[in-house]
């Protein structure tokens, strides 16, 4: 196993594999919202500062996942 | 001539006051947005009129559209909480969009560290500082808490050792736990996402200067305005669960 360039495999590996869950998560609160909105456009208001809300909850978690993987990296 | 990128997960320090104090490039910003806001609220306020000048439409437009929006949230608690939520809303976005002015983390200094010569630059994005969005969740989560004992008095505590049931009392300490994690959230989203921005347009800039950062600085925009609107509306939605009135 090669020790030098091991530091460059964790780095992708963090932000690469964490990207996953928050990526499908996101576009299953967009299915949801715009079926709701297709449903009923009138609320598209109050479903869209939701959906706003919900998508940040999900994004945090990549967030996470980059944040680990700069830390690698920088030190 | 500067070797490759210079970028760097905590703020760099660039003096002392005193013998403890080190103000890194991040506070120094942020001090400087915090006196640009002082200014503009100075003389935005200092004639007002029933017919609003310049100055002060810019002003009626940002309160009136933060208070329709919050309204929706905390309904009839708005008045009590609009301070603390509009200046978290009004201060991120301004420390986010400030990362983004020409100069910020350009301009800067050569100093002498552990022998060779190193980069420091003079501004750095407020936020991008993992102390600072701390600092405002630390803040966030005690204003919450006290809200709740508050309002409630001590049978706000009953959220948290409910000792009905051994169910219950397990869901307590859940409850107590997510309330630390709100905190490593509320940072990390807001450190991560400003921090990860500096790093695109830093390392953007880097590999094609002209015309490739202006869709990125777009992007980073919207991410500090999206991100400031985040934070806001998560406090003021956990401050309108931790004041929820039961009804019995």
């Amino acid at each position: 196993m090669p020790v030098e360039g091991l530091k460059e495999i964790a780095t992708a590996l963090a932000i690469g594999l964490g990207a996953l869950g928050p990526g499908i998560g996101i576009g299953l609160i967009g299915l949801g919202a715009l079926e709701a909105i297709g449903r009923n456009p009138e609320a598209e208001g109050k479903i869209r500062t939701n959906m706003i809300l919900v998508v940040a909850f999900a994004e945090a978690v990549a967030i996470y996942a980059l944040v680990i993987a700069l830390i690698i990296k920088f030190t | 001539m500067s070797s490759g990128i210079h970028i760097s997960l905590a703020a760099e320090k660039l003096f002392q006051i005193g013998n403890i104090f080190w103000v890194t490039n991040s506070l120094l910003t942020s001090w400087l947005v915090i006196l640009f806001l002082i200014i503009f609220s100075y003389l935005t306020a200092r004639k007002m009129s029933l017919v609003p000048g310049y100055l002060q439409s810019i002003a009626e437009i940002t309160v009136e559209g933060i208070w329709n929006l919050f309204s929706t949230i905390l309904q009839d608690r708005t008045k009590t909480f609009f301070s603390l939520i509009a200046t978290y809303f009004i201060y991120i976005i301004s420390l986010n969009w400030a990362g983004l002015l020409p100069g910020v983390g350009t301009i800067g200094l050569e100093m002498v560290e552990e022998g060779h010569k190193v980069f420091v630059p003079l501004f750095r994005s407020g936020t991008a500082d993992l102390n600072t969005t701390l600092a405002l969740a630390i803040i966030a989560m005690l204003i919450i808490q006290f809200s709740g004992l508050k309002t409630l008095g001590l049978n706000y505590l009953k959220k948290f050792i409910n000792l009905s049931s051994p169910i219950m009392f397990f869901v307590g300490i859940l409850e107590l736990v997510s309330e630390f994690s709100k905190v490593i959230s509320f940072s990390f989203r807001l450190f991560g996402n400003i921090f990860a921005g500096e790093v695109l347009l830093t390392v953007i800039a880097f590999l094609m200067p002209v015309f490739a950062p202006l869709p990125f600085l777009g992007l980073e925009l919207f991410v500090g305005f999206i991100q400031a609107l985040v934070f806001s509306m998560l406090t003021a939605v956990f401050l309108s669960l931790a004041t929820v009135k039961s009804e019995h």
